[in-house]
């Protein structure tokens, strides 16, 4: 990349008590969570499908794909329209607030201590001040393998 | 460079003009004295050297200019129309038609056409030593433009030739050359013409007038004026015209006249040789009739498809506002809010109905190959063979016409090749020998039939069945159960092959069953219909569009499904305790048939409060000759909805096809019927 001189400007969500953060070029854009469509059959992250100014948008829950456990959705959780090559996903967040700038050289590898499940999806980690912002890693998080583990039921001959 | 931005027109007017070559070469074969034709295809090949070589694309530019020739000494009745003829021809429109292709794929449209050309240099020189002379005349024409008088004048120019000169008006006919990177040739040529006309009178140009505004020539054209400037002022005047390079100019004297007549005195050895004087002297009035004619039904522009999806995006975002306002009033209950969305609402859905007319392109597009590859392949298969066209008017969804050529081509291929017999079989089971294939298409309902219609040997029902048991297709005991029509499927079963052998035509029975599959995945059906001894016809069912389908919709609990119209055969009521009990699977008693129930809450396991209804909702759905009822809470309605896409990560979900925004802006799946009955 060109900007390796350049801050990375990242977008800060929460989830559960932690601060994660994407790069800002990954984002579309940041809707409030409005009527989800439920999808039949789809691994239990995927929450179903909404109306994105026209376009059809598959939602997934954040919390569900980190195996933290789910909440409601209240006035702050947000949608983060994430887009990936030719792919655009929605990802559930509790809420998105802030936009950061950090050098790059300052992202380090995580730790290995950071132990939850959610350490698969984990680019790196940042600090600035006394907060610590964790890079998540959107290829894996929408790795679309992990979408096929279903079986077929229900058929008439 | 600046020639990039005329590319695309370049190769879009290409394409056309090689259209229109190849349907006047096939319009020419069957009435070979049709000098009109001959002009039809020489002022497209004319066209086209002219633009390749504004282009740049040497190759192209020689081969037309090989053709031309070729053509010019057809319409001035040197050369004979004869199959070999038009087989070269046609043999260099592919070469063009490569060339053009490989243009447009970003290449540099280099090709060996030394084949071609060499083929059409035989048939100018070997099939008709007359003609020399006319060839160095076409020859100067284009290779010496400072050579002898070159346009040819009709009695009535010579004679007011011969009263201007006995009047003291000197005739000159002058060649305009224009620079080669002039872009604005029209501009160029209206500055000559009027720098002309204040000087004298124009008799003639060459080309004519219309071809010089419409830019239809190379770099050089003339002017025949009476005058009575000198030459000299003449030059020098028309040297201030800009962008002009090279400016000729030569007395036409009486003389010309005379020792053209003495050639004509000559050609009465060949009475042709009048004849062409004739011809040569109707062709501009030709000329004139045709461009007019186009003028009128030319009024459309070219817009990229991409353009138009993205205004039908726009547009369905419009209609999801609109669904809202709609709701938003009916709240507020005010009477002037009231009757604007009313009206806004009419308006949007003529809006609905142009944006998707603007997406419709007529079937012309696919069926206009055919004719070519029918009377390729019928020569290859030695058969003789007419194809008639009926409704190429007929107009169908971008997006389908670009999935449709192939099958069509496969099930043409495969009327052609084990559908209509060779002449002598033909000639004796009384047939004629010409076999006819028919090529139909149609709108019925929401539908648009294509049909494959033949007179050929029909399918020989016996011969299908005992191959598809060879092949393990069926068994021996299905067989004998199978209907006519059920037999005739067969053949698009995959690995099947009736024909007794093999040809290089129409394939190895891998063909039929992708048409099948292809016809399947646009949403239509395909059918046979055939008479042993009479012919077969093969009918295509496909729907108006693939962007907007009508839907029923239907309730679930709480959530909202849409099932196609296509699949559905009706809906029902029916009481709880007519449902019966087979092998575990709840089947229901549909007039006279046994159907499967399937609960449509189970398989997309909607959350549900577990209670019973003493009747239950049940739509219809088949898929071919299977049938199955889908039990559904509540029917809403039918619809017409707009089909979309799950995105690029959602790609195979169970049983759903696809999705469509409702009114409110709520996101409603579509079910995929076919996938639910197996």
């Amino acid at each position: 990349m060109s900007e390796t001189t350049a801050d990375l400007k990242l977008i800060v969500f929460q989830l559960k008590d932690k601060e994660y953060a994407i790069p800002v070029n990954q984002v579309r854009s940041i809707e409030k969570v409005e009527h989800i469509t439920r999808v039949p059959q789809t691994v239990g992250f995927v929450k179903g499908v909404i109306n994105l100014r026209g376009v059809v948008t598959p939602i997934i829950s954040l919390r569900s794909r980190f195996n933290l456990k789910e909440a409601e959705y209240n006035e702050h959780s947000r949608v983060i329209i994430a887009v990936l090559n030719d792919m655009e996903v929605g990802l559930i967040v509790d809420s998105a607030n802030d936009v950061i700038d950090v050098a790059p050289e300052s992202i380090e590898p995580p730790p290995d201590v950071i132990g939850s499940e959610e350490a698969d999806f984990i680019k790196g980690v940042t600090k600035i001040e006394k907060r610590l912002f964790i890079l998540i890693d959107l290829k894996k998080v929408l790795n679309p393998e992990e979408l096929t583990a279903q079986d077929e039921k229900g058929l008439a001959g | 460079m600046e020639m990039n931005q005329y590319l695309e027109v370049f190769i879009e007017e290409s394409k056309e003009h090689l259209q229109s070559c190849n349907e006047q070469l096939l319009e020419l074969e069957k009435n070979p004295d049709d000098i009109k034709i001959v002009n039809e295809i020489f002022r497209s090949a004319h066209t086209l050297k002219g633009m390749s070589a504004t282009m740049g694309y040497e190759d192209l530019a020689s081969l037309t200019h090989q053709m031309e020739n070729v053509l010019d000494a057809i319409r001035n009745q040197k050369i004979k129309v004869n199959a070999e003829i038009l087989d070269v021809v046609f043999l260099a429109v592919d070469d063009l038609e490569a060339m053009v292709q490989s243009i447009a794929e970003g290449g540099d449209g280099k090709r060996d056409v030394s084949i071609a050309v060499d083929k059409l240099m035989l048939i100018e020189k070997g099939e008709s030593p007359a003609l020399s002379k006319g060839r160095a005349e076409t020859a100067a024409a284009i290779y010496e433009p400072q050579g002898l008088v070159k346009s040819t004048y009709d009695d009535f120019e010579w004679t007011v030739i011969q009263q201007s000169k006995e009047q003291g008006f000197e005739t000159y006919e002058i060649s305009i050359a224009l620079r080669a990177d002039c872009l604005l040739k029209a501009a160029r040529v209206f500055m000559v013409f009027e720098v002309l006309e204040k000087s004298g009178e124009v008799i003639k140009a060459t080309p004519s007038v219309e071809l010089l505004e419409e830019e239809q020539f190379d770099q050089e054209f003339s002017v025949t004026i009476v005058t009575q400037e000198t030459p000299e002022v003449l030059r020098q005047k028309l040297l201030k015209v800009s962008e002009v390079d090279r400016i000729d100019v030569l007395e036409v004297s009486i003389g010309d006249y005379i020792s053209r007549e003495a050639v004509k005195e000559e050609g009465t050895l060949q009475p042709e040789m009048e004849e062409k004087t004739d011809r040569a002297s109707d062709m501009p009035k030709d000329e004139k009739k045709t461009p007019a004619a186009k003028n009128v039904s030319n009024k459309t522009i070219r817009v990229n498809i991409e353009r138009l999806d993205i205004l039908m995006n726009l547009f369905e975002e419009l209609v999801i506002d609109r669904g809202r306002l709609e709701q938003i009033s009916k709240e507020l209950n005010n009477q002037e809010l009231h009757e604007t969305v009313e009206h806004m609402t009419r308006i949007s859905g003529d809006l609905q109905n142009i944006i998707l007319n603007m997406r419709m392109v007529p079937i012309e597009t696919v069926f206009n190959r055919f004719p070519r590859m029918v009377r390729q392949l019928a020569r290859d298969l030695n058969k003789k063979i007419n194809l008639e066209i009926v409704g190429a008017d007929t107009e169908l969804d971008r997006t389908v016409i670009d999935e449709i050529g192939d099958p069509l081509v496969h099930l043409i291929r495969n009327a052609l090749d084990h559908g209509v017999e060779t002449p002598e079989v033909r000639k004796a089971n009384g047939k004629g020998e010409e076999g006819n294939v028919i090529l139909k298409a149609y709108h019925s309902g929401n539908h648009v039939f294509i049909e494959i219609e033949d007179d050929g040997a029909g399918i020989n029902k016996d011969k299908v069945i005992k191959k598809a048991i060879n092949n393990g297709i069926i068994t021996e005991q299905t067989a004998s159960t199978l209907t006519d029509k059920q037999a005739y499927e067969l053949i698009f079963a995959s690995g099947f092959s009736t024909a007794d052998k093999i040809s290089d035509v129409s394939g190895r029975g891998v063909g039929l069953d992708v048409v099948k599959n292809t016809i399947e995945s646009l949403g239509g059906s395909v059918s046979i219909d055939s008479k042993v001894g009479q012919g077969s016809i093969f009918s295509i069912q496909l729907p108006l569009t693939l962007s907007i389908i009508s839907v029923m919709l239907v309730e679930i609990e709480k959530e909202k499904y849409a099932i196609p119209l296509s699949s559905i055969i009706e809906t029902a009521i029916i009481r709880k305790e007519d449902v019966l009990s087979a092998h575990n699977q709840k089947v229901i008693d549909f007039r006279g048939k046994v159907v499967p129930l399937l609960s449509l809450k189970e398989i997309f396991e909607v959350p549900s409060d577990n209670h019973e209804d003493e009747f239950i909702s049940v739509v219809i759905v088949r898929k071919g000759d299977k049938m199955a009822g889908l039990v559904v809470d509540s029917f809403i309605g039918q619809q017409e909805v707009v089909l979309k896409s799950l995105g690029n990560y959602l790609t195979s979900v169970f049983a759903i096809s696809g999705a469509t925004i409702l009114g409110d802006g709520q996101v409603a799946l579509i079910v995929d019927c076919n996938a639910l009955i197996k």
